[in-house]
């Protein structure tokens, strides 16, 4: 049925009609009012599962470690330094191939503390091994929530599903929900193949020696490839029911054939459309939107960037003394390739720093005159470095300063 | 002007900047505002930019009305209105930041809005005659009814009734979809005695004049 509601509560009630029989979650801005939502449900009798309440986020991610293992459908959300105090964890769910669904409410990693939104923490466990799709709005949030249960559950992945702190889990806007017979025809019971169990004891994530962690490892990668075919089945099936795409792995819009492109991941995508539909990226351009980080889906993103010139990457977070991730993603998949577009990092939207129309077309115009290796940051503001510090002309853009715009003092 | 921006007389869509200080109700304000666009059949989105989370530190709320559905999400920062929680906000420099040149701006004051335009001409700051200023003493009237000193409710009531943008049924929809009981009975009073203290249509009819 279609409402208005805050972001963090249709996820809860998406997570509700996935049928979960375990909640764990450790409360932390922005994440804390999507489990708050699930204990709400549990406690009015509209939901019924065990709602464990731990004393930090390693023991959340246990928890439904634990849970899943044992068979029950399990469900945690987190963000920021939650999500670094789990990451051990992390890679044990993805290691045993335990199927789990988180969900990130992307919030930067400290320090400086900052509880606004980039993508840090989830980059930060990027090689956990978990699978990771970016929702563009909190449609896709509810509705990548219902489809990572079954990819999850059918390639025996965990799946986080990256959803933009504040920008997403606090806007209340329209959003669909599906009921209840329709998320049961596309999501059935969870029946876990290497469920434990006390007549059939057996020992998991135990010590493996050098002579299988290889293959261990292999087989773990290999899912991955499984994944991809999982992500866009569900994603077809799910739109078959409810009548909405979030896009498979990739989702290309804007103009087609525009010999430049910009590539995002995320609900900044919004603004990003907004601004090509009212003219003001000031030419003609390829809106490229990256679903799945993970698995990377390089022959899609080929695909998706054939005929580019030229390609701007913005990163929501930072590699320190590297760069761009996900540019450097993109970069690696497209090497080789004779008519691979020039491509243009830019680490932008920091730490909740607002990304509007101008930022897009700065990025655009620094474009024009980027070098092939180039590394900028978006709206950085000069003023603001030590004097002695001062930014290389390299690493500034030229954007107009995109600091609080109402300030308490002139 | 303002209105030529409202639902159903332009193609823009209205975005609308709520100033206030935690723990007034900030953000409640806007999601009222949003959902009563929404049951008015419109698309909405409401959103906080917060700061410290303290009480008393000024907190900013944004909300979009379109016909259409809303793909940015960036901060407003050209709003055609402004909501003010009270009046002293007016005379933080940010809070006027970016208002269209013949916006309005509706404070939740006991003094009339000459002499919060005579305060801001003592600041140096004055406001463009073009813009419209409206006070409401939204506090005294939560105060009397609800007995508890958040603005919220008269304030949407007579900013709904100023620019009858979406009707007060839908308001009243709004807060019957958050609040039950005695709570939503004392709201109902209070959006009548909002909207009862403007002239009803007055910033539309600007529009027209």
């Amino acid at each position: 049925m279609r409402d208005i509601l805050e972001g963090s509560e249709a996820i809860a009630r998406a997570v509700a009609l996935c049928r979960p029989q375990v909640v764990a979650a450790y409360p932390i801005t922005p994440q804390t009012h999507i489990v708050e939502g699930l204990a709400r449900l549990i406690a009015d009798g509209l939901l019924d599962a065990e709602l464990v309440s731990v004393e930090s986020e390693f023991s959340a991610a246990s928890v439904v470690l634990g849970a899943a293992s044992a068979g029950s459908r399990s469900y945690t959300a987190s963000a920021s330094q939650g999500i670094l105090l789990m990451g051990e964890v992390l890679y044990n769910i993805s290691g045993m191939r335990v199927p789990v669904v988180l969900t990130c409410a992307n919030r930067a990693v400290s320090a400086p503390v900052s509880i606004w939104n980039d993508h840090q923490d989830s980059m930060a466990v990027r090689d956990s091994g978990w699978i990771q799709l970016y929702c563009a709005d909190n449609q896709e949030a509810v509705d990548t929530t219902i489809q990572a249960f079954r990819i999850s559950e059918r390639v025996e992945l965990p799946v986080m599903v990256c959803v933009d702190g504040f920008t997403l889990t606090h806007t209340l806007e329209p959003i669909d929900l599906p009921d209840q017979a329709q998320v049961d025809r596309f999501l059935p019971p969870f029946r876990f193949t290497r469920k434990l169990s006390s007549e059939h004891p057996f020992s998991a994530g135990t010590l493996v020696s050098p002579d299988f962690f290889t293959e261990m490892r292999y087989l773990q990668h290999a899912a991955f490839e499984q994944a991809a075919r999982e992500i866009l089945s569900a994603d077809r099936d799910w739109s078959g029911i409810a009548g909405r795409s979030c896009g498979g792995l990739i989702a290309v819009e804007g103009d087609r054939e525009a010999p430049t492109g910009i590539l995002v991941m995320g609900s900044v995508f919004g603004t990003l459309l907004d601004a090509h539909r009212s003219g003001d990226l000031g030419r003609p351009v390829r809106l490229i939107r990256l679903r799945s980080f993970r698995p990377f889906p390089t022959e899609a993103l080929r695909k998706a960037t054939e005929g580019l010139a030229a390609l701007v990457v913005l990163d929501r977070s930072l590699s320190p003394g590297s760069g761009g991730i996900v540019s450097h993603e993109v970069r690696s998949a497209l090497y080789g390739l004779p008519s691979a577009p020039r491509i243009l990092s830019v680490a932008g939207g920091l730490g909740g720093r607002d990304l509007r129309a101008e930022s897009f077309r700065t990025m655009l115009e620094g474009l024009d005159h980027a070098g092939e290796w180039d590394l900028r940051f978006a709206d950085l503001d000069p003023d603001r470095l030590p004097k002695a510090d001062s930014a290389p002309e390299s690493l500034a853009d030229a954007a107009p300063k995109s600091t609080n715009p109402f300030p308490e003092k002139e | 002007m303002f209105g030529r921006n409202l639902l159903g007389q332009g193609e823009r869509m209205v975005e609308i900047r709520i100033h206030g200080r935690g723990g007034q109700g900030n953000v409640i304000a806007a999601y009222l505002l949003a959902s009563a666009a929404f049951y008015d059949g419109k698309f909405s989105q409401a959103f906080p930019s917060f700061g410290a989370e303290r009480r008393g530190a000024p907190i900013t709320a944004f909300v979009r009305i379109d016909e259409r559905p809303i793909l940015r999400r960036s901060q407003v920062i050209s709003p055609q209105a402004l909501l003010l929680q009270d009046d002293g906000l007016l005379r933080i420099p940010g809070t006027l930041s970016g208002l269209s040149q013949d916006g309005a701006v509706l404070v939740n004051s006991s003094c009339p809005p000459e002499e919060l335009r005579r305060r801001l001409e003592e600041d140096g700051r004055p406001l463009s005659p073009l813009i419209g200023l409206m006070t409401l003493p939204a506090t005294r009237l939560s105060l009397e009814v609800l007995g508890r000193p958040i603005p919220n409710t008269p304030l949407l009531a007579a900013f709904l009734a100023l620019t009858e943008m979406i009707p007060l049924e839908s308001l009243l929809r709004a807060l019957s979809v958050r609040f039950s009981g005695d709570l939503l009975k004392k709201n109902q009073a209070l959006v009548e005695k909002g909207a009862a203290q403007v002239a009803s249509g007055r910033w539309r009819k600007a529009v027209h004049a």
